[in-house]
Protein backbone atom coordinates (compact mmCIF):
# COMPACT_ATOMS: atom_id res chain seq x y z
CA UNK A 1 0.00 0.00 0.00
CA UNK A 2 1.48 3.34 -1.09
CA UNK A 3 1.09 6.02 1.57
CA UNK A 4 0.05 9.49 0.60
CA UNK A 5 -0.22 11.68 3.69
CA UNK A 6 -1.69 14.65 1.86
CA UNK A 7 -4.71 12.87 0.37
CA UNK A 8 -7.95 13.63 2.14
CA UNK A 9 -6.45 16.44 4.26
CA UNK A 10 -7.38 19.65 2.54
CA UNK A 11 -5.78 22.89 3.56
CA UNK A 12 -6.36 24.18 0.10
CA UNK A 13 -6.40 22.81 -3.38
CA UNK A 14 -5.26 23.84 -6.78
CA UNK A 15 -7.20 23.97 -9.96
CA UNK A 16 -4.78 23.06 -12.67
CA UNK A 17 -5.46 23.90 -16.29
CA UNK A 18 -4.16 21.27 -18.66
CA UNK A 19 -4.03 22.49 -22.25
CA UNK A 20 -4.61 19.79 -24.84
CA UNK A 21 -1.15 20.51 -26.26
CA UNK A 22 0.31 18.90 -23.12
CA UNK A 23 -1.30 15.56 -23.82
CA UNK A 24 -1.69 15.65 -27.59
CA UNK A 25 1.42 13.61 -28.34
CA UNK A 26 1.15 11.30 -25.34
CA UNK A 27 -0.14 7.76 -25.76
CA UNK A 28 -3.13 6.58 -23.70
CA UNK A 29 -0.91 5.16 -20.95
CA UNK A 30 1.01 8.38 -20.56
CA UNK A 31 -2.16 10.50 -20.62
CA UNK A 32 -3.80 8.49 -17.83
CA UNK A 33 -0.57 8.47 -15.82
CA UNK A 34 -0.24 12.24 -16.14
CA UNK A 35 -3.85 12.89 -15.16
CA UNK A 36 -3.80 10.55 -12.16
CA UNK A 37 -0.47 12.01 -11.06
CA UNK A 38 -2.00 15.48 -10.93
CA UNK A 39 -5.17 14.25 -9.18
CA UNK A 40 -3.10 12.43 -6.52
CA UNK A 41 -1.50 15.75 -5.68
CA UNK A 42 -4.93 16.97 -4.49
CA UNK A 43 -5.50 19.00 -7.61
CA UNK A 44 -8.58 19.50 -9.71
CA UNK A 45 -7.81 19.35 -13.41
CA UNK A 46 -9.52 21.36 -16.06
CA UNK A 47 -8.54 19.69 -19.28
CA UNK A 48 -8.97 21.42 -22.59
CA UNK A 49 -10.83 18.95 -24.81
CA UNK A 50 -11.69 15.42 -23.81
CA UNK A 51 -10.25 11.94 -23.67
CA UNK A 52 -11.21 9.21 -26.10
CA UNK A 53 -14.01 6.90 -24.84
CA UNK A 54 -11.55 4.02 -24.35
CA UNK A 55 -9.25 6.35 -22.42
CA UNK A 56 -12.10 7.36 -20.14
CA UNK A 57 -12.82 3.70 -19.28
CA UNK A 58 -9.10 3.12 -18.86
CA UNK A 59 -9.00 6.10 -16.46
CA UNK A 60 -11.87 4.59 -14.45
CA UNK A 61 -10.21 1.15 -14.41
CA UNK A 62 -6.83 2.53 -13.33
CA UNK A 63 -8.57 4.66 -10.70
CA UNK A 64 -10.20 1.55 -9.25
CA UNK A 65 -6.86 -0.25 -9.16
CA UNK A 66 -5.32 2.71 -7.33
CA UNK A 67 -8.01 2.79 -4.65
CA UNK A 68 -6.65 -0.54 -3.48
CA UNK A 69 -3.05 0.56 -3.57
CA UNK A 70 -2.91 4.21 -2.52
CA UNK A 71 -3.95 4.99 1.03
CA UNK A 72 -6.72 7.61 1.40
CA UNK A 73 -7.44 7.58 -2.33
CA UNK A 74 -11.14 7.00 -2.91
CA UNK A 75 -11.44 7.63 -6.59
CA UNK A 76 -12.24 10.56 -8.83
CA UNK A 77 -15.11 12.72 -9.92
CA UNK A 78 -15.24 13.21 -13.65
CA UNK A 79 -17.36 15.30 -15.97
CA UNK A 80 -17.12 16.36 -19.58
CA UNK A 81 -19.04 19.32 -20.88
CA UNK A 82 -19.37 19.61 -24.61
CA UNK A 83 -20.26 22.79 -26.42
CA UNK A 84 -21.82 21.12 -29.44
CA UNK A 85 -24.41 18.85 -27.84
CA UNK A 86 -27.45 20.07 -29.76
CA UNK A 87 -25.92 20.75 -33.16
CA UNK A 88 -27.33 19.15 -36.27
CA UNK A 89 -25.73 16.35 -38.26
CA UNK A 90 -23.76 18.56 -40.70
CA UNK A 91 -22.47 20.87 -37.98
CA UNK A 92 -21.35 17.81 -36.02
CA UNK A 93 -19.70 16.39 -39.13
CA UNK A 94 -17.87 19.66 -39.81
CA UNK A 95 -16.85 19.78 -36.16
CA UNK A 96 -15.60 16.19 -36.40
CA UNK A 97 -13.40 17.05 -39.38
CA UNK A 98 -12.10 20.18 -37.62
CA UNK A 99 -11.36 18.15 -34.47
CA UNK A 100 -9.54 15.50 -36.49
CA UNK A 101 -7.36 18.19 -38.12
CA UNK A 102 -6.70 19.92 -34.82
CA UNK A 103 -5.99 16.63 -33.05
CA UNK A 104 -8.64 16.92 -30.33
CA UNK A 105 -12.13 18.14 -29.42
CA UNK A 106 -11.58 21.71 -28.30
CA UNK A 107 -15.30 22.36 -27.97
CA UNK A 108 -15.24 20.26 -24.80
CA UNK A 109 -13.86 20.72 -21.31
CA UNK A 110 -13.11 17.85 -18.92
CA UNK A 111 -13.05 18.27 -15.16
CA UNK A 112 -11.37 15.63 -13.04
CA UNK A 113 -10.89 15.87 -9.30
CA UNK A 114 -10.07 13.57 -6.39
CA UNK A 115 -13.19 12.23 -4.66
CA UNK A 116 -11.64 13.27 -1.32
CA UNK A 117 -12.11 16.92 -2.35
CA UNK A 118 -14.87 16.87 -4.94
CA UNK A 119 -18.08 15.47 -3.51
CA UNK A 120 -20.08 15.66 -6.68
CA UNK A 121 -20.06 17.22 -10.10
CA UNK A 122 -23.59 17.96 -11.20
CA UNK A 123 -23.92 18.35 -14.89
CA UNK A 124 -26.61 19.71 -17.07
CA UNK A 125 -26.01 20.03 -20.79
CA UNK A 126 -24.55 23.52 -20.46
CA UNK A 127 -23.65 23.87 -16.81
CA UNK A 128 -21.29 22.15 -14.42
CA UNK A 129 -21.62 22.53 -10.67
CA UNK A 130 -18.77 21.41 -8.47
CA UNK A 131 -19.67 20.45 -4.92
CA UNK A 132 -16.73 20.20 -2.56
CA UNK A 133 -16.50 18.07 0.56
CA UNK A 134 -16.75 19.74 3.97
CA UNK A 135 -13.42 19.62 5.75
CA UNK B 1 -47.87 -44.13 -38.24
CA UNK B 2 -46.92 -41.96 -41.25
CA UNK B 3 -48.08 -38.92 -39.27
CA UNK B 4 -45.79 -39.85 -36.38
CA UNK B 5 -42.79 -40.22 -38.70
CA UNK B 6 -43.50 -36.77 -40.19
CA UNK B 7 -43.92 -35.24 -36.75
CA UNK B 8 -40.60 -36.71 -35.50
CA UNK B 9 -38.84 -35.60 -38.67
CA UNK B 10 -39.92 -31.98 -38.31
CA UNK B 11 -39.28 -32.02 -34.57
CA UNK B 12 -35.71 -33.17 -35.21
CA UNK B 13 -35.10 -30.54 -37.87
CA UNK B 14 -36.45 -27.75 -35.69
CA UNK B 15 -34.53 -28.85 -32.63
CA UNK B 16 -31.30 -28.98 -34.67
CA UNK B 17 -32.01 -25.54 -36.05
CA UNK B 18 -32.55 -24.28 -32.54
CA UNK B 19 -29.35 -25.94 -31.28
CA UNK B 20 -27.31 -24.17 -33.95
CA UNK B 21 -28.94 -20.82 -33.26
CA UNK B 22 -26.42 -18.28 -32.05
CA UNK B 23 -26.59 -17.37 -28.42
CA UNK B 24 -26.69 -13.57 -28.21
CA UNK B 25 -24.58 -12.13 -25.44
CA UNK B 26 -26.80 -9.60 -23.71
CA UNK B 27 -24.99 -7.40 -21.20
CA UNK B 28 -26.55 -5.34 -18.42
CA UNK B 29 -24.50 -2.25 -17.68
CA UNK B 30 -24.97 0.91 -15.68
CA UNK B 31 -24.20 2.71 -12.45
CA UNK B 32 -24.57 0.91 -9.08
CA UNK B 33 -28.08 0.38 -7.71
CA UNK B 34 -29.86 1.16 -10.98
CA UNK B 35 -31.54 -2.27 -11.06
CA UNK B 36 -29.39 -4.29 -13.47
CA UNK B 37 -29.67 -7.49 -11.46
CA UNK B 38 -33.37 -6.90 -10.75
CA UNK B 39 -34.04 -6.70 -14.48
CA UNK B 40 -31.82 -9.68 -15.33
CA UNK B 41 -33.52 -11.63 -12.51
CA UNK B 42 -36.98 -10.76 -13.82
CA UNK B 43 -36.11 -12.03 -17.31
CA UNK B 44 -34.32 -15.17 -16.10
CA UNK B 45 -37.13 -16.00 -13.67
CA UNK B 46 -39.77 -15.58 -16.38
CA UNK B 47 -37.99 -17.79 -18.90
CA UNK B 48 -35.87 -20.23 -16.86
CA UNK B 49 -37.47 -20.17 -13.43
CA UNK B 50 -34.14 -19.23 -11.83
CA UNK B 51 -32.60 -15.91 -10.83
CA UNK B 52 -29.15 -14.69 -11.81
CA UNK B 53 -28.09 -12.99 -8.56
CA UNK B 54 -29.05 -11.30 -5.32
CA UNK B 55 -30.27 -7.74 -5.01
CA UNK B 56 -29.84 -5.32 -2.15
CA UNK B 57 -30.42 -1.70 -1.17
CA UNK B 58 -26.71 -1.44 -0.42
CA UNK B 59 -24.83 -0.30 -3.53
CA UNK B 60 -22.36 -2.67 -5.21
CA UNK B 61 -24.26 -5.83 -4.31
CA UNK B 62 -23.06 -7.35 -7.60
CA UNK B 63 -19.28 -7.37 -7.38
CA UNK B 64 -18.45 -10.01 -9.96
CA UNK B 65 -19.82 -10.62 -13.45
CA UNK B 66 -22.58 -13.25 -13.32
CA UNK B 67 -24.12 -15.25 -16.16
CA UNK B 68 -27.10 -17.26 -17.16
CA UNK B 69 -26.65 -19.23 -20.35
CA UNK B 70 -29.21 -20.40 -22.89
CA UNK B 71 -32.04 -18.16 -21.80
CA UNK B 72 -34.67 -18.60 -24.47
CA UNK B 73 -36.94 -15.58 -24.60
CA UNK B 74 -40.28 -16.19 -26.23
CA UNK B 75 -41.96 -12.97 -27.33
CA UNK B 76 -45.11 -12.96 -29.47
CA UNK B 77 -44.27 -16.40 -30.86
CA UNK B 78 -40.69 -15.45 -31.77
CA UNK B 79 -37.83 -17.03 -29.92
CA UNK B 80 -34.27 -15.90 -29.32
CA UNK B 81 -31.58 -17.44 -27.17
CA UNK B 82 -29.46 -15.21 -24.98
CA UNK B 83 -26.50 -15.46 -22.69
CA UNK B 84 -27.40 -13.00 -19.95
CA UNK B 85 -24.43 -11.15 -18.50
CA UNK B 86 -25.08 -9.11 -15.41
CA UNK B 87 -22.19 -6.78 -14.58
CA UNK B 88 -21.12 -4.90 -11.43
CA UNK B 89 -22.12 -1.23 -11.41
CA UNK B 90 -19.50 1.11 -12.83
CA UNK B 91 -18.38 3.99 -10.62
CA UNK B 92 -15.48 6.43 -10.55
CA UNK B 93 -15.19 6.41 -6.75
CA UNK B 94 -15.72 3.85 -4.02
CA UNK B 95 -15.44 4.72 -0.35
CA UNK B 96 -15.93 2.03 2.26
CA UNK B 97 -17.34 4.66 4.63
CA UNK B 98 -20.40 4.94 2.38
CA UNK B 99 -21.27 1.34 3.27
CA UNK B 100 -21.13 2.06 7.01
CA UNK B 101 -24.39 4.02 6.62
CA UNK B 102 -26.04 0.69 5.86
CA UNK B 103 -24.84 -0.65 9.20
CA UNK B 104 -22.11 -2.83 7.76
CA UNK B 105 -19.18 -3.53 10.06
CA UNK B 106 -15.99 -1.65 9.15
CA UNK B 107 -14.24 -4.87 8.16
CA UNK B 108 -17.13 -5.94 5.92
CA UNK B 109 -17.44 -2.46 4.42
CA UNK B 110 -13.75 -2.46 3.53
CA UNK B 111 -14.04 -5.91 1.98
CA UNK B 112 -17.09 -4.83 0.01
CA UNK B 113 -15.27 -1.71 -1.25
CA UNK B 114 -12.24 -3.75 -2.34
CA UNK B 115 -14.41 -6.27 -4.18
CA UNK B 116 -16.44 -3.46 -5.75
CA UNK B 117 -13.31 -1.82 -7.22
CA UNK B 118 -12.33 -5.16 -8.74
CA UNK B 119 -15.89 -5.57 -10.04
CA UNK B 120 -15.70 -2.25 -11.90
CA UNK B 121 -12.47 -3.33 -13.58
CA UNK B 122 -14.09 -6.64 -14.55
CA UNK B 123 -17.17 -4.89 -16.00
CA UNK B 124 -14.98 -2.72 -18.18
CA UNK B 125 -13.00 -5.71 -19.43
CA UNK B 126 -16.24 -7.44 -20.49
CA UNK B 127 -17.38 -4.54 -22.69
CA UNK B 128 -15.59 -6.02 -25.69
CA UNK B 129 -17.43 -9.34 -25.44
CA UNK B 130 -21.03 -8.12 -25.70
CA UNK B 131 -23.36 -8.46 -28.69
CA UNK B 132 -26.09 -6.18 -27.32
CA UNK B 133 -26.01 -4.00 -24.20
CA UNK B 134 -28.82 -2.77 -22.02
CA UNK B 135 -27.85 0.34 -20.09
CA UNK B 136 -29.96 0.34 -16.95
CA UNK B 137 -30.46 3.80 -15.44
CA UNK B 138 -32.34 4.80 -12.32
CA UNK B 139 -35.03 7.16 -13.58
CA UNK B 140 -34.91 9.16 -10.34
CA UNK B 141 -31.19 9.98 -10.76
CA UNK B 142 -29.49 12.62 -12.90
CA UNK B 143 -28.80 10.92 -16.27
CA UNK B 144 -25.91 13.26 -17.11
CA UNK B 145 -23.61 11.21 -14.89
CA UNK B 146 -20.32 10.89 -16.78
CA UNK B 147 -20.19 7.13 -16.18
CA UNK B 148 -23.32 6.67 -18.33
CA UNK B 149 -21.87 8.78 -21.11
CA UNK B 150 -18.52 6.97 -20.92
CA UNK B 151 -20.10 3.51 -21.17
CA UNK B 152 -22.30 4.52 -24.10
CA UNK B 153 -19.34 6.22 -25.83
CA UNK B 154 -17.38 2.99 -25.55
CA UNK B 155 -20.21 0.88 -26.92
CA UNK B 156 -20.66 3.23 -29.86
CA UNK B 157 -16.92 3.05 -30.57
CA UNK B 158 -17.18 -0.76 -30.56
CA UNK B 159 -20.35 -0.67 -32.72
CA UNK B 160 -22.35 -2.60 -30.12
CA UNK B 161 -26.12 -1.97 -30.23
CA UNK B 162 -27.43 -0.17 -27.12
CA UNK B 163 -30.81 0.00 -25.47
CA UNK B 164 -31.36 2.42 -22.61
CA UNK B 165 -33.73 1.30 -19.91
CA UNK B 166 -35.20 3.85 -17.52
CA UNK B 167 -35.85 1.69 -14.49
CA UNK B 168 -37.95 2.39 -11.38
CA UNK B 169 -40.85 4.08 -13.18
CA UNK B 170 -43.01 2.85 -10.29
CA UNK B 171 -41.44 5.53 -8.07
CA UNK B 172 -43.51 8.70 -7.84
CA UNK B 173 -40.90 11.30 -8.82
CA UNK B 174 -39.71 9.34 -11.85
CA UNK B 175 -39.39 11.18 -15.18
CA UNK B 176 -38.32 9.31 -18.32
CA UNK B 177 -38.19 12.54 -20.33
CA UNK B 178 -34.98 13.60 -18.61
CA UNK B 179 -33.27 10.41 -19.81
CA UNK B 180 -34.73 10.78 -23.32
CA UNK B 181 -33.43 14.35 -23.45
CA UNK B 182 -29.97 13.26 -22.27
CA UNK B 183 -29.72 10.49 -24.89
CA UNK B 184 -31.81 11.64 -27.88
CA UNK B 185 -30.08 9.26 -30.29
CA UNK B 186 -31.16 6.11 -28.43
CA UNK B 187 -34.33 4.21 -27.73
CA UNK B 188 -35.34 4.64 -24.11
CA UNK B 189 -37.76 2.16 -22.57
CA UNK B 190 -39.30 2.95 -19.19
CA UNK B 191 -39.81 -0.11 -16.99
CA UNK B 192 -40.15 -1.26 -13.44
CA UNK B 193 -37.98 -4.36 -13.00
CA UNK B 194 -39.30 -4.77 -9.48
CA UNK B 195 -42.95 -4.99 -10.54
CA UNK B 196 -42.44 -6.26 -14.10
CA UNK B 197 -44.04 -3.16 -15.60
CA UNK B 198 -43.75 -2.46 -19.36
CA UNK B 199 -41.54 -5.45 -20.10
CA UNK B 200 -43.39 -6.08 -23.40
CA UNK B 201 -41.89 -2.91 -24.87
CA UNK B 202 -38.50 -3.94 -23.46
CA UNK B 203 -38.62 -7.38 -25.15
CA UNK B 204 -39.74 -5.83 -28.42
CA UNK B 205 -36.76 -3.45 -28.38
CA UNK B 206 -34.33 -6.22 -27.43
CA UNK B 207 -35.57 -8.41 -30.32
CA UNK B 208 -35.26 -5.48 -32.71
CA UNK B 209 -31.68 -4.75 -31.61
CA UNK B 210 -30.64 -8.40 -31.52
CA UNK B 211 -31.58 -8.81 -35.17
CA UNK B 212 -28.73 -6.37 -35.95
CA UNK B 213 -26.23 -8.78 -34.43
CA UNK B 214 -24.31 -10.58 -37.15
Amino acid sequence: MVKNKNLGKIKGFTIQFLPYSEIRYLNSNERIKKILGIVLGNNIIILQGKLRPEEETRLIGDTMAMIDHVKNFKGIELAVISGNGEDGFFTKMKQGVANALAGGDFGAVTIIGPATIVKEIKKNPKKIELFLKNT
Amino acid sequence: MAMNIFQNFFKKIFSNLFRNKKEIKLGFYGPPNAGKTSLANRICKDFTGEEIGTVSKIPHETRAVQFKEKVEIDYKGKKMVFKMIDTPGIATKIDYEDFLKYKLKKKDAKKRAKEATQGVVESIKWLDDMDVVVIVLDVTENPYNQVNITIIGNLVARKIPVLIVANKIDIGKSDIKKIEAAFPEYDVVGISAKYGKNLEEFYESIFKLSKKVK
